[in-house]
């Protein structure tokens, strides 16, 4: 089954969404733990009010991480869930 | 601080608390019969070791959420980063950051697979394709390691928190109540295994979400509800001015703590994928599908507790103010309790009542994740070394279960007699080391097992072998241990390793060990074996 070319289009569809995603979601988690060490001037800008650049960073951290799980776990029931339960029935029903 | 220093802040604080004591004992009082209720109930319905180590997977993915939130929302969070960012500002907020994004690594890569191809513990996975003994006495030791230090950080936290509220100054005391959560701990898990333990934590999940929405919409209140406000009056109040806004108050003092700012920042994210006590979460629930909704529940859970951490921790510093935070703790382990009380009103009953709820639910989120953490542990010595490498797999399942019991009752004694000498240590910094070691033994071994075809017994064995001897022993010779007055020993110094967080040595090396040990290894990896746990790890095919 490993073999198979439908286990490997769900191997795919699941590495070629999670690996990018995990490099890039940790990728911009550096950028903002770099910015805060290296460019404190830049970090320290206010924008509004008390709220610096540093803040909204910080916030926005949050919302990625929120938008992040919320797109994966649509791609995953979209394009993953079928494919894995289409090949998990065919191997239970003929074992 | 010297010790007549720490004993008169301490009775400051005590005098505080003292007045409200019988009502403190009170809510402290129920929340421990109301969860030995729970956990004797859950006891009566564990008949077999799939209800002991996994809740009989019966958990909905919402439950399983707010059990994971409960689990992972331990002392550090609550009053460890609440305290970090009261004192240091915008440096303590880093650890909200860091604990949340660090989820992702979970969702993304760790959780499905798990739930796939394991069945009880992390060394399951581990030892799917692997030569079974000498794996699983790794991951049993790296389980026990990561969940001791965790531990410690908890013990010290509930130290902490019953001296202020108590008036108990005495050593003698503090390892008083040190043992009386050792001793509920194992009572908890002994018992209730993992169905009393999922309970537990999402009683507490719920009690520490209601807490803090509480105490966020009473400081929102005091401001008009403007976060600017907020944030200049505790920048104004700090002492610090707008530096106390801006990243580097903590850490950006020089070369040295910059990096240890990236190194804590790596442990952070990469941590949280690795912890045993968390992993074993993903086996309470029926299939991987509902493993990914309950991380996302506790994505959204968590997420919405770090983001009120922003109005605990500058509440604590505009409301309360460093001086009285450092007075009762130098550390700042008790802004979010004196910070309840200041929003009640100090000399008042609604402060009074405040300020017990709030530490009535601070010590039922330490009572949650160490009985988390202990189950982890006592699951992995009965499942991974007891019944697979001493008995090498003839245990009978009501043996191996017995061992875990008797484990649970040795992992709470040892964790008395540790956190009883750790208890004065900075809470939040103890749990980011757990993070760094998790994330250096565990994680690489992990992702490599399920990810890369080639991957050795020896590969396996290397990385958690040596991501876990040198995440240990940087900490042993760095500054968290000896040769400052905060250290473990502050008296001798032995510190020649100058970052407190080892993980930005230590998490790379457990990736290159897992590398170097893989392609040096005489033997072929077990192709067959791959085979069938890709198929199983994607699909859920044969999962229990």
């Amino acid at each position: 089954m490993q073999q198979s070319a439908e286990f490997a289009e769900l191997r795919r569809s699941f590495r070629s969404f999670a690996f990018p995603l995990t490099i890039a979601f940790v990728a911009w988690y550096l950028l903002y733990v770099l910015l805060s060490n290296y460019a404190g001037g830049f970090m320290g800008t206010e924008l509004f009010g008390n709220i610096n650049v540093a803040f909204v960073f910080g916030i926005a951290q949050f919302v990625t991480t929120f938008l992040i799980a919320w797109w994966y776990s649509r791609h995953a029931a979209a394009k993953l869930d079928p494919k894995a339960e289409a090949i998990k029935s065919r191997m239970e029903g003929g074992a | 601080m010297s010790p007549a220093q720490t004993v008169l802040a301490a009775e400051l604080a005590a005098n505080e608390a003292s007045e409200h004591r019988p009502l403190i004992i009170t809510l402290f009082a129920v929340f421990v019969l109301a969860t030995l209720g729970i956990t004797v109930w859950a006891g009566r319905q564990t008949k077999d070791a799939a209800d002991f180590y996994a809740g009989g997977r019966s958990f909905s993915a919402f439950q399983n959420g707010l059990a994971v939130s409960g689990d992972y929302m331990s002392a550090a969070s609550f009053l460890g980063i609440a305290g970090a960012i009261a004192l240091f500002g915008y440096d303590g907020f880093l650890y909200s950051i860091g604990f949340l994004v660090a989820w992702l690594v979970a969702l993304l890569l760790v959780a499905e697979p798990l739930r796939n191809s394991g069945r009880y513990t992390m060394g399951d996975v581990l030892a799917y394709r692997m030569r079974q003994r000498p794996v699983r006495t790794a991951a049993g030791t790296s389980t026990i390691v990561v969940s001791i230090f965790y531990l410690l950080a908890q013990m010290a936290g509930a130290g902490i928190l019953v001296s202020l509220l108590l008036g108990i100054t005495s050593d003698a005391g503090k390892i008083l109540i040190v043992a009386l959560v050792g001793i509920l701990m194992i009572v908890y898990v002994s018992i209730g295994g993992m169905k009393g333990t999922t309970w537990v934590q999402m009683v507490k999940a719920v009690l520490l979400i209601g807490g803090t929405i509480l105490i966020t919409f009473l400081v929102l209140l005091k401001f008009d509800f403007n976060i600017s406000d907020l944030l200049g009056t505790a920048a104004e109040k700090s002492g610090h001015g707008a530096a106390f806004l801006e990243p580097g108050l903590q850490y950006g003092t020089d070369g040295t703590t910059k990096l240890d700012f990236i190194s804590l920042g790596i442990a952070l994210v990469l941590g949280t994928a690795g912890l045993p006590h968390i992993l074993i979460r993903f086996y309470t629930v029926p299939n991987a599908k509902a493993a990914r909704k309950s991380v996302n529940w506790a994505i959204g859970i968590i997420g919405a507790f770090y983001l009120m951490t922003i109005a605990l921790g500058f509440g604590a510093a505009a409301l309360v103010g460093p001086k009285e935070i450092t007075e009762s703790n130098a550390s700042g382990n008790t802004a979010a309790p004196l910070l309840a009380l200041h929003v009640g009103g100090v000399d008042s009953a609604w402060g009074a009542i405040l300020l017990a709820t709030i530490s009535a639910v601070a010590f039922a989120t330490i009572l949650a994740v160490v009985a988390g953490l202990t189950l982890a542990s006592s699951s992995s010595f009965a499942h991974d070394i007891y019944a697979n490498v001493i008995r090498k797999g003839q245990a009978t399942e009501k043996e191996e279960m017995r061992a875990a019991r008797w484990a649970t009752v040795f992992i709470g004694i040892v964790s008395i007699a540790l956190g009883a000498l750790a208890r004065d240590l900075n809470v939040a910094g103890l749990v980011a080391l757990a993070f760094a070691v998790a994330a250096s033994a565990n994680l690489p071994t992990i992702l490599y097992s399920l990810f890369w075809k080639r991957f050795t017994t020896q590969g396996a064995l290397w990385s958690i072998y040596g991501g876990l001897l040198v995440a240990v022993g940087l900490v042993l010779f760095s500054p968290v241990v000896s040769g400052d007055p905060k250290a473990m020993f502050p008296d001798v110094d032995f510190a020649w390793f100058p970052l407190r967080n080892p993980g930005i040595i230590s998490i790379p090396f457990g990736f290159f060990m897992g590398w170097l040990g893989t392609v040096l290894s005489k033997e072929e990896p077990d192709k067959a074996k791959y085979a069938e746990l890709e198929v199983r790890s994607l699909t859920g095919t044969g999962a229990h």
